[in-house]
């Protein structure tokens, strides 16, 4: 059980040491305690853990397996626990890190949204939540310009950004919709251009 | 009425929408838990969301609530399962041949198209919540303020929805 433990490991471990040490529990317990205190955004509470704290990626890995997490459906906390989980322990590695990553929170939030049911009419309850409702709306507004700064890449972009506004908010076309629509036509602006690229061909 | 194939059937529907982050599924799952289901109205929605922000882990628990509310602990429990099985299964699958996508020039053409868009969902969502809790001048003020904050400095974004609670009480409260 406690193999890593019993075994001396060295005090300057390798990267490559420590992973092979990684067991599904000690999966299950990092992500537990990540999903446990990972207050206002999971991304850097998840680089301090895995990379400085137990070496099981390095910088590149970690930004690469972020990289993916953003460009697939699902949120990078959850998705980041099972790139993480399968790489270390495979689809039980995944298992034990998205359990361990949704666990805190999902009982926490169970026992709000019941003190919720019963105490949301409050008039000072009713009060504070307009102002946490408004602050969330600042929240998301800081982190779309923060996303925008960092991946939006030209005027084509924002008009991509604002059809998918529009499509939404005014035309009503719903999110899927929208996303294959205006997905399709921003994938195909972006296509692969050998002659801009000048990548090496073979 | 049992509605625990609903609630199954919805947040698993939301799940693949939640490109970029889980605001993008926000205006579709309005209209499904508060305008077809009913499990909710529109500002118990915007609240849970809210206070979810304020929650660990990933920012989108508050479906917990949600399934709680329409279906009991079974409910809160396959709200969970529903929300984040399909794209944990997808991000498995595509984590695995990512290495082999590496030489595939599409690939960074997807994640470049699918950029602008994903951010254009978030704007979206964050209009659509801004409808119901951005109502007139402080409200207003909270928002702008919690953005130029931090925008300009270094601050946990939980502490800011704190703060904002704590401004709503001083400015609503009877």
């Amino acid at each position: 059980m406690s193999d890593a433990a019993a075994t001396p490991s060295p005090q300057f471990a390798p990267a490559v040491a420590a992973r092979s040490e990684a067991s599904v529990w000690d999966i299950f317990l990092e992500f537990l305690i990540i999903g446990a205190t990972s207050f206002g955004g999971v991304v850097p509470y998840l680089r301090e853990a895995l990379v400085t704290k137990r070496h099981w990626l390095d910088d590149k890995e970690f930004v690469e397996m972020l990289s993916i997490s953003q460009s697939l459906p699902g949120l990078n906390a959850t998705n980041m626990a099972v790139l993480v989980g399968e790489k270390l322990r495979g689809p039980l590695g995944a298992i034990a890190g998205i359990i361990g990553m949704c666990l805190p929170g999902g009982l926490l939030m169970y026992v709000v949204g019941e003190f919720y049911r019963q105490h949301g009419d409050h008039v000072w309850i009713t009060a504070a939540l307009k102002g946490v409702a408004a602050a969330a709306v600042g929240l998301i507004l800081s982190t779309v310009v923060q996303l925008s700064k960092k991946s939006l890449a030209g005027k084509i972009d924002f008009i991509f950004m604002a059809l998918t506004v529009l499509a939404v908010n005014r035309l009503h076309l719903g999110v899927p919709r929208t996303l294959i629509a205006v997905g399709i036509l921003a994938i195909l602006f972006h296509r692969p251009r050998h002659e801009k690229k000048g990548a090496p061909a073979q | 009425m049992n509605q625990i194939p609903a609630v199954i059937r919805v947040f698993a529907y939301l799940s693949l929408l939640t490109v970029g982050g889980g605001m993008a599924a926000f205006p579709e799952m309005k209209v499904l838990t508060v305008d077809v289901h009913k499990w909710l109205n529109f500002h118990q929605l915007i609240h849970l969301y809210s206070v979810g922000q304020m929650a660990p882990g990933p920012n989108m628990m508050m479906i917990v609530s949600i399934g709680e509310w329409a279906a009991g602990a079974l409910g809160a429990l396959l709200a969970v399962v529903a929300f984040f099985g399909p794209t944990a299964v997808l991000t498995f699958v595509v984590g695995r041949l990512w290495k082999r996508l590496e030489k595939w020039p599409w690939r960074t053409s997807i994640q470049q198209g699918l950029a602008p868009v994903s951010i254009g969902l978030l704007l979206a969502g964050c209009f659509t919540m801004a409808k119901g809790a951005v109502t007139g001048t402080e409200t207003a003020a909270i928002a702008v303020g919690v953005l130029l904050i931090l925008l300009r400095y270094k601050v946990n974004p939980a502490l800011l929805v704190v703060g904002g609670a704590i401004v709503g009480l001083l400015s609503f409260k009877p």
